[in-house]
């Protein structure tokens, strides 16, 4: 008999030794899962097999308390042509017209931020470009979303800086323009920061690559960084437990470690890669690594596939198959390959110092086969690991506080009476000096937002916007946009208001609405509560994307943002993307010059449900969350398609957050000009309500009567409040403000917490 | 280069090879991840092979951020550059005033102009010796200052040098994001693109 090198436990000995005990219980594993795998391969796994289902059956990888819920995306799709690829490639790919295509998505990675917020934030950006690169698409800039324990907590100042730092380190060295994203603040994440990170790519129509590995005889080829111990089950199997319960030690493997340059090299060659037509499939290596990229890519393709698990080029030497197959090293890809096509391949890595080793090949057997020194390792059906992992139909229940909550309505807290303008005025201040409100410089201006030479609009405008086409002045616009607050009045509709705001956001650029992005970030799904706040965010996006017309392409779900007993609040992320069709006729948000009629679009009830000024004067939450109102958000996108598309307008900046009086100081200090205003009806409900489907725009002089005539049409409620010009932000009922008084209040925030 | 009416050519790192060209912009980025002192490698690139001589025979080269990094580390221009005062990576709109208005890179500018351009680096802040420092401001060799505040805690608030000659300019501001309003603060860094012409035309 032989002897196997440590670790290398074959299909022989598996036979062999069905009773040896597996730790597949460490790994994450149920026992029910483990007789599953037992039951389907009819043998108990080896060590590496087991590898591969513990990593593959995760939460993370396998969409387990989701995946019935997300069916809705598909089932309540609106009819659209402008979908090139959906849900389950590596991201949607959407048509723009003149035969490009955009392809974008957004990721989580929550929990390495937490343990080690420099790289793990880092590695998300990382992350998220070679799901883009994957699609055949140049990866063109990237947004975050960003969510932090309380501005002034101690663990807030080292979550963040390090955080912002290695987004800024990453997205920088990439050379990738960071257009956008969100900052907030709140108890909740104290424990659980958010980062989500999204990438957005263009391409030919051609271009569009799947992961599939087809044609049976053609390599399988792996190339980028070389294999490490880094991140071995850190994402999979990190990701899909709680911290706390003393459990941290098993629980916390090392997260990864981002080189930013081995990507740029990766990008470079893989689009060089791709314009030689020498890619038959290709997948990126992220949560899973190997295991993922080769399971997915041979049951994508409906194929088989033979590795050579020790051709896998090594960072440490003492790394056996297991360790290989889960190790999530950064800056990995893997291709499929035509044989005559090898060396060509091989030479165009050479040239940008990427390294590139054949590593096995693609199979008719339908069977993923796996050797280490000669001897079978793996012999599974890939479709068993990617495709039909386990299904959980959770318990959800709408907790027995819900409604407890929303009877505790805003209604009861005292505000500022109509002709009480030093209360008026001294709520502006909070709320525009909130950390949620507060200018955000601080971190924007550590990320390169200028290279590549196409950013039209980033941060602090509404949203992103990018020139694709210099010639025609195609571009694209993009936000995100999540409400931890709404969403725990009401899932439901707190997670409609996310997606209102972002197609809001996109559309006062004057851009096309036309799909949508999301990641849903949530607590436990083994507490019935936070399944019930799961099945209603996303049944609510599926309702909203139908009635908005803008399907969903993809997404990432992020579970277990939970500290001991304490969830996060339900917090979807909804990004959107829309289509200039000449950038140069985009809307920016600052007033910019004076003489031009401010007119408030949209109507305005007192909704103060989850509110900042709630929060900021009250650290109040109850109540039920402003009004969903799909329609009146669809007629403000066409006013404000046709009005860019006219040339009326000289901004336009979307109501949210803090509401008009937050929304008028902005575009004071954005663009550096005051404002003179009157309200038609109670001042603090018109400064302070965030009743959604508003905007507030300034009209080109000379073009009132067109812009009012185009809000009539709509039946837009549209009112003239006043006029830019001057230094101060003037509200007759209630301030006068100096805009360097202002200004000293917004950008003082970050500063003074941060340094 | 393209909008100031010239046609750009690629030259690639490993290929010691100018192609014939006029005149050559080393651009920003991150070479080799700059993960040691930056332009410390890049230096050693196969292409500064013909770079350094031809730039000390006069051919116009415009280093920019990452590129100003590499032309000191090459010792084509005198000082360094070290991290930003704040030690973070700044990304702001910002002022500079031209200083010297002679050089390949700047006879489209006049002397005192303020120009806004944009500034993006993490390890922007010039330094020199004290010797050094005077034979710069004897010499007139001050590129460009920051102008209303200074950055990133240069020396002297210095953005840019030129070498005696006036051939070999280091900028750590992007002059090429401020070429179109549309995608930057305005036009003003033009200038740059169209003095080359105007000197590779009188060469």
């Amino acid at each position: 008999m032989t002897t196997q090198q440590a670790g290398a436990d074959t299909v022989a000995d598996a036979a062999a030794t069905p009773d040896r005990q597996q730790p597949f219980r460490a790994l994450g594993l149920t026992d029910e899962e483990y007789r599953r795998i037992t039951s389907l391969l009819g043998r108990r796994p080896t060590d590496a097999e087991l590898a591969i289902y513990s990593v593959m059956w995760s939460e993370h990888c396998s969409y387990k308390s989701s995946r019935t819920h997300l069916r809705q995306f598909g089932e309540k799709a609106p009819r659209t042509d402008v979908l090139l690829a959906g849900i389950g490639q590596n991201a949607g790919v959407v048509d723009v017209g003149h035969g490009y295509a955009v392809t974008f998505k957004i990721e989580s990675h929550n929990h390495p931020s937490f343990v080690e917020p420099f790289q793990g934030a880092a590695t998300g950006v990382g992350g998220i470009v070679r799901d883009i690169l994957a699609m055949g698409a140049r990866p063109v800039a990237v947004m975050d979303a960003l969510r932090f324990g309380p501005a002034d907590a101690p663990d807030t100042h080292r979550v963040l800086p390090g955080v912002v730092g290695g987004i800024s380190f990453y997205g920088n060295c990439l050379g990738l323009p960071n257009i956008g994203g969100e900052l907030a603040f709140d108890p909740c994440y104290a424990g659980n920061p958010l980062v989500n990170a999204l990438c957005v790519g263009v391409m030919r129509h051609a271009d569009l690559k799947l992961a599939a590995a087809t044609g049976p005889g053609n390599q399988v080829i792996l190339f980028g960084s070389r294999t490490g111990p880094d991140g071995i089950g850190g994402a999979s199997v990190l990701a899909s437990a709680s911290f706390g319960g003393g459990s941290e030690g098993a629980k916390r493997p090392s997260v990864q470690v981002g080189d930013p340059f081995m990507e740029k090299l990766l990008v470079e060659c893989c689009l060089e890669l791709y314009q030689a037509g020498l890619v038959v499939g290709i997948q990126d290596l992220g949560a899973a690594g190997v295991a993922c990229a080769t399971t997915e890519l041979a049951a994508g393709g409906g194929t088989g596939m033979r590795v050579r698990l020790d051709a896998v080029p090594l960072r440490d030497s003492s790394l056996g198959p297991p360790e290989i197959l889960m190790s999530e090293s950064q800056e990995r890809m893997m291709a499929v390959v035509a044989p005559g096509d090898v060396e060509r391949f091989l030479q165009i890595c050479a040239r940008w110092d990427v390294q590139a080793t054949v590593i096995g090949e693609v199979t008719d057997t339908g069977r993923l086969e796996m050797s280490w020194q000669g001897a079978p390792v793996v012999d599974i059906p890939p479709g068993s690991a990617a495709d039909e992992g386990p299904v959980c139909d959770r318990p959800a229940q709408r907790p027995a506080s819900q409604d407890a909550l929303q009877a505790d309505d805003s209604s009861r807290l005292p505000r500022p009476a109509p002709g009480d303008r030093a209360g008026l005025r001294a709520a502006l201040l909070a709320v525009l000096g909130s950390p949620d409100a507060a200018d955000k410089s601080w971190v924007t201006e550590q990320y390169d937002c200028y290279v590549r030479g196409d950013t039209v609009l980033a941060k602090p405008h509404d949203a992103g916007v990018l020139r694709i086409d210099e010639e025609t002045g195609l571009g694209v616009a993009l936000a995100t946009d999540g409400n931890g607050r709404y969403c725990q009045l009401d899932p439901y509709a707190g997670t409609q208001l996310a997606l209102s705001e972002a197609f809001r956001n996109v559309a006062v650029t004057g851009a096309r609405p036309l799909a949508v992005t999301n990641c849903l970030n949530f607590g436990s799904p083994e507490d019935p509560a936070v399944m019930w706040q799961f099945a209603e965010a996303v049944r609510g996006l599926a309702d909203g994307c139908l009635t908005l017309g803008t399907p969903v392409t993809g997404g990432n779900v992020s579970f277990y943002n939970q500290t001991g007993g304490m969830a996060i609040q339900p917090t979807p992320v909804i990004g959107v993307l829309g289509v200039h069709d000449d950038v140069r006729r985009r809307v920016a948000s600052g007033f910019g010059t004076d003489g031009g009629s401010i007119v408030l679009l949209g109507a305005t009830r007192a909704e103060f449900g989850g509110s900042l000024w709630a929060w900021v004067t009250h650290r109040h939450l109850g109540g039920r969350p402003p009004l969903v109102d799909f329609a009146a958000e669809m007629a403000l996108a066409r006013v404000m398609a046709a009005a860019a598309d006219r040339g009326l307008l000289t901004a336009a900046h979307d109501l949210s957050d803090g509401g008009l009086a937050v929304a008028l100081a902005e575009a004071c200090l954005t663009g550096g000009v005051g404002c003179q205003v009157t309200l038609p009806g109670d001042p603090f409900t018109l400064l302070f309500s965030e009743s959604a489907g508003r905007a507030v725009v300034a009209v080109r002089p000379g073009a009132e009567a067109e812009f009012a005539t185009l809000c009539a049409q709509e039946d837009l409620p549209a009112f003239v409040i006043g006029a830019t010009g001057g230094t101060s932000l003037e509200v007759s009922e209630a301030f006068e403000i100096p805009l360097a008084d202002l200004a000293a209040v917004h950008r003082a925030v970050l500063p003074s917490l941060f340094g | 280069m393209r909008k100031a009416g010239a046609a750009p050519v690629s030259l690639w790192h490993g290929n010691a090879s100018l192609q014939g060209v006029d005149a050559v912009i080393l651009p920003g980025g991150f070479s080799y991840g700059d993960y040691l002192r930056c332009g410390a490698i890049a230096r050693f690139a196969p292409i500064m092979s013909e770079l350094v001589p031809a730039a000390r025979k006069g051919l116009p080269v415009l280093g920019i951020c990452n590129g100003f990094q590499i032309l000191c580390e090459s010792h084509l221009l005198p000082g360094a550059l070290t991290r930003n005062a704040g030690l973070r990576f700044v990304n702001r709109e910002i002022s500079v005033t031209i200083e010297n208005d002679s050089s390949a890179w700047t006879s489209q500018y006049k002397a005192g102009q303020d120009i806004t351009v944009v500034l993006k680096s993490g390890e922007g802040a010039y330094v020199a010796d004290q010797g050094t420092l005077a034979a710069l401001e004897a010499g007139g060799l001050v590129l460009a200052r920051y102008a209303g505040g200074n950055p990133n805690g240069s020396v002297a608030g210095i953005a840019g040098v030129v070498n005696e000659a006036g051939n070999v300019a280091g900028l750590m501001p992007h002059p090429e994001h401020a070429i179109d309003a549309l995608t930057g603060p305005g036009d003003d860094g033009l200038g740059f693109f169209g003095s080359v012409l105007n000197a590779v035309a009188l060469a």
